[in-house]
């Protein structure tokens, strides 16, 4: 029977097969355990805190100025193009508000997630994988040190610490970035900008960008860690994970995105104005 | 005193593959074994099931009376503390230099004074040959030099199982002839339990007191160098003459039609090659796990190869020996063959 069974699916159906479940169920299954084991390091003694120290400054080193100069045309463009729009309906004195719910909100954590999947999730996903594949993790293993604790948990942490202080960045250099666009542009008043601004903007607004970050911080810092550990096949291996990580990162901080937004526009009541 | 490992049914697959089966040896504490095998069949595997970095499917590996797969993550570790691991390309942290290399073990596990951590390592270094270097970063030093730093770090907690993940793979020969001298240097000084993996003809006849061999998925053979180096069984007798006739192919074993094909050919597989004497540690004394030449093949009756540096010294041969290979003057030093037939 059991051949039976075998044989009636054609062969080419069997790896595709295959490949699906692994897409579906293993690999996201691994991926779980190994966040649940991440979690565990996390309160093990000692914490590495030189560790967590090196990588916060690494990744601050590879993030800020892209982050900048992404986030100045980013806060420039909406102006732009919602400056327009609002004048058109005749609403110029709203300008501000725009920039709240723009760049507050959904701008500043999405270029967050862009940089830390696309700038830091990279490198730490190569830094892994090259560090696996050179055998440092097993030799890790086998001198009864924990890599996970010693090098996945003040990786990812760093993660959603700097992810934390970017977010901030994004959200300060993009609205300033469109006071300068609006008002010295678009001939928009420097009163009404701010005065819209603090009309609508709200701390919980901050507050969920904020963590917004905090979540995508960890996500891109555990994906990384996850297909960094499970590199093989030499440095074409590792080149392969880092491309994995970067896409896979993308693809969850975008979802996660969507579901806190929806979340938060269905809890945190509007203020009006 | 090195600790014995009992190894009992392990069988590893990946996936569908099964890389071996029903694996079971016993490597004798503070012996020297080598794992012989051609490429693929899951040598580096069986070392890393070993120290508990792989799982395997079925089957125990014993250390005492703890059973590696069965552990909890805890205690795994702590049981790993018990080896030192060779890797084959050392697997040192490349942001580290030698010394914060060799010196990482003893920082993290030990509460010793950076004093005492400096005298240890530079104990291991020089044992390794690696004074001078301690400054280098990894990526400045050749492979020959790596591997003696990854044996350095293995040694720094005194572990009473070593490891080596073919410690010979992309170093010439007379390196190659360096490094096993210094493994059995080093086992006559610390006495560990060691497992050389390798498919190195050279290391396997002249180095161990023990030899298996992998093949199709399973452990040929397993036991004192003298059992293998006198078998008969078609696998051991091409590896060890290292000739193309015979059940291993190139890419795998080779099929039915093949070895008929070799067999009308009438193509020779080869006489087993004379057993070379045992490399001796450098001071001349035996090691006290040694095996006395030609104990295995008078007890089971065995023939050897015709050529075989065997000879009887009587219940005295650990005395005899020195004196013995002295006389055999630097031929019994070198691998090939030498002294009287038996």
């Amino acid at each position: 029977m059991k051949t039976a069974r075998h044989g009636a699916a054609p062969s080419g159906l069997r790896p595709v097969a295959d490949g699906a479940f692994n897409l579906l169920v293993k690999e996201p299954g691994r991926f779980f355990a190994l966040s649940l084991d991440v979690f565990r390091a996390l309160f093990q003694r000692p914490f590495q805190w030189r560790e967590f120290i090196q990588q916060a400054w690494f990744i601050v080193g590879v993030t800020v100025i892209p982050t900048v100069l992404v986030a100045i045309p980013f806060g420039g463009i909406l102006s732009l193009q919602m400056g327009g729009l609002v004048r058109q309906l005749g609403a110029q004195s709203y300008i501000g508000a725009t920039s709240v719910i723009a760049i507050v909100r959904e701008v500043s954590p999405i270029v967050t997630a862009l940089l830390i999947a696309g700038a830091a999730g990279s490198a730490m996903c190569a830094d892994l994988g090259a560090r696996k594949i050179r055998e440092e993790i097993d030799a890790m293993e086998v001198l009864g040190i924990n890599p996970l604790h010693r090098l996945v948990v003040p990786r990812t942490l760093a993660c959603a610490f700097i992810a934390l202080f970017l977010n901030g960045l994004v959200s300060v250099v993009g609205i300033v970035g469109g006071y300068v666009f609006n008002v010295m542009l678009q001939g928009g008043t420097p009163g009404a900008y701010l005065a819209s601004f603090s009309g609508i903007a709200q701390l919980p607004d901050l507050y969920q960008a904020e963590f917004k970050a905090f979540v995508f911080g960890l996500t891109a810092g555990l994906v990384a860690a996850y297909k960094g550990l499970n590199a093989k096949g030499g440095p074409k291996g590792v080149g392969d994970a880092v491309n994995q990580t970067v896409v896979i990162t993308f693809m969850l901080l975008f979802l996660e995105n969507t579901i806190i937004s929806a979340l938060y526009l269905q809890l945190v009541p509007a203020k009006g104005m | 005193m090195g600790v014995e490992i009992r190894v009992e049914g392990l069988t590893k697959r990946f996936g569908r593959q099964t890389i071996w089966e029903d694996v079971s040896l016993t490597l004798p504490a503070g012996e020297i074994s080598v794992l012989l095998g051609p490429s693929g069949t899951g040598k580096s595997v069986f070392l890393k099931t070993l120290v508990g970095l792989l799982k395997p499917e079925r089957g125990n590996v014993w250390i005492g009376d703890r059973n590696l797969p069965q552990l909890p993550e805890d205690l795994l570790y702590e049981t790993r503390k018990l080896f030192g691991v060779l890797f084959q390309d050392g697997a040192l942290f490349g942001s580290m230099n030698l010394f914060d290399n060799i010196a990482f073990p003893l920082r993290e596990h030990t509460k010793k004074s950076e004093s005492e951590v400096r005298r240890i390592v530079l104990e291991k270094m020089e044992m390794v040959g690696l004074i001078g270097a301690e400054g280098k970063l990894p990526g400045e030093i050749s492979g020959g030099m790596r591997k003696r730093a990854g044996l350095a770090r293995a040694l720094v907690l005194n572990p009473e199982i070593i490891l080596f993940d073919e410690p010979d793979s992309g170093l010439d020969p007379v390196r190659t002839a360096y490094l096993n001298q210094l493994i059995v240097d080093l086992n006559a000084q610390i006495g560990a339990t060691f497992l050389i993996v390798t498919h190195d003809i050279n290391t396997a006849r002249t180095v161990p007191d023990n030899i298996g061999l992998l093949f199709r998925r399973e452990l040929i053979m397993f036991g004192q160098r003298e059992m293998l180096l006198s078998s008969e069984e078609p696998v051991v007798r091409q590896f060890l003459n290292a000739r193309r006739v015979g059940p291993i192919g190139m890419s795998e074993e080779k099929d039915v039609s093949e070895l008929e094909a070799e067999a009308k050919l009438g193509s020779d597989p080869g006489k087993l090659p004379p057993i070379a004497p045992q490399l001796m540690p450098s001071d001349g004394r035996v090691r006290p796990t040694q095996h006395a030449p030609g104990s295995w093949l008078r007890a089971n009756g065995v023939t050897p190869p015709p050529g075989s540096f065997i000879d009887d010294l009587g219940r005295d041969w650990v005395q005899e020996w020195p004196r013995y290979v002295a006389s055999m003057g630097a031929s019994a030093a070198a691998p090939g063959p030498a002294g009287k037939g038996l």
